[in-house]
């Protein structure tokens, strides 16, 4: 990271005299000051009401929060250097970490408190020295308007030599003028001085990302398993409600049959023709329900686990499938993942590999799961959307999954889990 | 007529189980939600036939199932029908690997098969007659999960139709009328089965009993 008001001093140093940069670094130089007497006066406050009050344990709460007080001098300095650099620093807080011990815990509060002291002393004393120099050589520019306006004999630019006339006057103007070059490139320095130590302090750290990785992880991961939830409160939805109703529709179809059946005469046999045909129609609906509720989340797999559900899997589907799964019942989400694995990479097989025949093998070994879909079709399969979405399903439990198919086969897909 | 316990606990199919039995002449002793009620009801009702779903409350996972395995073994020859939501041949195995076939009739159905209301009249009537009556659709998946040096896979076509009639609970007359064959020729079929598999010759529902079991043995190999 650079700082913007050295290059600009570095890159044309004449110009930088009449831009607005000059004007920007005193203006955070001067109102760090006023900052900074604010923030230690409320450093030592807290300091010394913290360390006299420790006895009554309400002491440690004071200090707690006296050490927080690098938060808001951060986020405030965050905003204020935007003065002198356009390159905003990130916030290195974690919007998880909330409360005294949250904070406390942060190493990016720790680093606040560290620049509060150093803004609010060194800075701070910088700071004061700065506007003191700026007021003289404001007032050393301004003399001879001084001088005009009052009358010569009653000024003195130095103590005890009352000036000759308005031309002293401009001899202390030149000095003042150079005295402002002079602070001009001064503050410049201690601006980007500032900022430097700002960027060491206030941005956002690796240590920090660290955190906010493994924040981003876990969120994922509660995003998955809410996504699973749901899945199994529809799948028992659907058989609680639709399903239950179809069966019942379908028997009570059955039942008009029999009694049409029973009574038959040539008047009945249209009607009986027709009750029949709905509950065909009753059927075909519920096993497209069943199809459905398979592809949310079969209850099989809840029931019974992986192996039995890649079984029920691998009997409906159109080429032969052996399967070799001895496994035990594993996490919820890992099953349910490993499951639509296999449904993708059998459908896969069936629709475009040619493959009169696939195997399906996997095994739970030091704690991770590994299943593989091997089919000896032609290959060359470039993995789909479809394997896409299991890809990043499975990368939420921290595992794997690889496709290899090489033109003329076999085409082979390999699922890492650890559970 | 039968004198019948039903268990199933989605409501509407209860009643509609109720309804169906009741209007082809049968008897609901009871008709109950949960594998307690069911033990229950069967200590004191004494029925002909359970009709138990496999699934029930609390859990809603194998109770009806484990309820069927517990009144087999407190009332010895008790014919009971499960009735499942999905294939799972474990249960299937479990239910009829118990050893217990030869003291009264046992049946593992998909309960869409209750739509089919004439063949799953016809079922219970057989499990309450004492045979073995299996899924046609579950027999299919037992026959086709084979392996290259599965001696199932040595039976002809034709042997294995044979062997999945067994399975469903068919005497060999039954078979013979279904295929179009001579009874004798289903006898000749069902002796190179056995000696195919290995297995002995026995009589009526033992046969599924013993291709099932078999299965199972070979399931647990590959777990």
């Amino acid at each position: 990271m650079g700082v913007a008001v050295w290059a600009a001093v570095r890159r044309r140093p004449g110009r930088f005299l009449v831009s607005w940069w000059p004007w920007r670094a005193w203006a955070l130089l001067v109102t760090g000051a006023v900052q900074g007497v604010l923030v230690l006066v409320v450093l030592v406050v807290g300091l010394l009401v913290g360390v006299g009050l420790s006895v009554l344990g309400v002491g440690v709460l004071v200090l707690g929060w006296t050490a927080l007080l690098g938060v808001p001098v951060g986020a405030l300095e965050r905003w204020r250097l935007r003065l002198v650099e356009p390159e905003r620093l990130p916030d290195p807080h974690r919007s998880a970490a909330r409360g005294l011990r949250g904070r406390l815990r942060e190493p990016a509060s720790r680093r606040e408190l560290a620049y509060a002291a150093v803004q609010s002393t060194v800075f701070t004393a910088a700071g004061l020295l700065f506007a003191a120099a700026l007021a003289l050589c404001l007032l050393l520019l301004s003399a001879p308007v001084f001088i005009l306006a009052v009358s010569p004999d009653t000024v003195m630019l130095w103590p005890g030599r009352p000036v000759a006339g308005p031309l002293d006057g401009f001899a202390a103007s030149a000095t003042g003028l150079l005295g402002l070059v002079v602070l001009a490139y001064s503050g410049a320095l201690l601006a980007g001085a500032q900022v430097r130590l700002a960027q060491q302090l206030l941005g956002l750290r690796d240590a920090d990302l660290g955190g906010r990785v493994l924040e981003l992880t876990r969120s994922r991961a509660r995003l998955a398993d809410a996504f699973e939830a749901e899945r199994r409160r529809i799948e028992r939805d659907l058989h609680d409600g639709a399903q239950q109703q179809l069966v019942a529709l379908g028997m009570t179809l059955g039942l008009a049959e029999l009694e049409l059946r029973g009574h038959d005469t040539p008047a009945t046999a249209p009607a009986a023709a027709l009750v029949a045909r709905a509950r065909g129609e009753a059927k075909l609906a519920l096993e497209q329900l069943r199809t459905l509720v398979r592809g949310i989340h079969p209850q099989v797999l809840t029931d019974h686990g992986l192996p039995a559900a890649v079984s029920e899997l691998a009997a409906r589907h159109p080429v032969p499938v052996l399967v070799e799964l001895p496994l035990p019942r594993l996490p919820g989400a890992v099953e349910s993942a490993a499951y639509f694995t296999v449904t993708e990479a059998l459908a896969n097989a069936a629709k475009h590999s040619g493959a009169d025949e696939v195997t399906v093998r996997g095994t739970l070994d030091a704690g991770t799961l590994r299943l593989s879909v091997t089919d000896n079709g032609r290959g060359g399969a470039a993995p789909g959307a479809g394997l896409q979405g299991l890809a990043d399903r499975i990368a939420v439990l921290s595992g794997r999954l690889t496709v290899t198919s090489p033109p003329g086969g076999p085409t082979r897909l390999d699922l890492e889990v650890p559970c | 007529m039968l004198r019948i316990v039903i268990a199933e606990d989605a409501v509407l199919l209860r009643a509609g189980l109720v309804e169906l039995l009741e209007r082809v002449g049968h008897r609901v002793l009871a008709a109950v939600g949960d594998a307690t009620a069911l033990v229950r009801a069967v200590d004191a009702e004494r029925p002909d036939a359970v009709v138990t779903d496999v699934r029930m409350p609390p859990t809603h996972r194998d109770e009806g199932l484990l309820a069927a395995l517990e009144l087999r073994d407190r009332h010895p020859g008790l014919p009971v029908l499960v009735l499942s939501q999905y294939v799972a041949t474990a249960y299937a195995t479990r239910l009829l690997g118990a050893g217990s076939a030869d003291r009264g009739g046992l049946g593992y159905l998909l309960k869409d098969r209750v739509l089919e209301v004439g063949d799953f009249l016809d079922a219970l009537e057989r499990v309450a007659a004492g045979r073995t009556v299996i899924d046609p659709e579950v027999v299919r998946i037992l026959l086709s999960r084979h392996t290259a040096d599965d001696p199932l896979g040595r039976l002809t076509p034709r042997e294995r139709e044979v062997l999945g009639l067994m399975a469903e609970g068919w005497n060999n007359q039954a078979i013979a009328q279904r295929l179009t064959v001579t009874e004798a020729s289903v006898v000749k079929h069902a002796g190179n089965i056995f000696m195919k598999l290995d297995l002995d010759p026995v009589e009526g529902n033992r046969r599924v009993l013993a291709v099932l079991a078999y299965h199972n043995n070979q399931a647990q190999q590959e777990n």
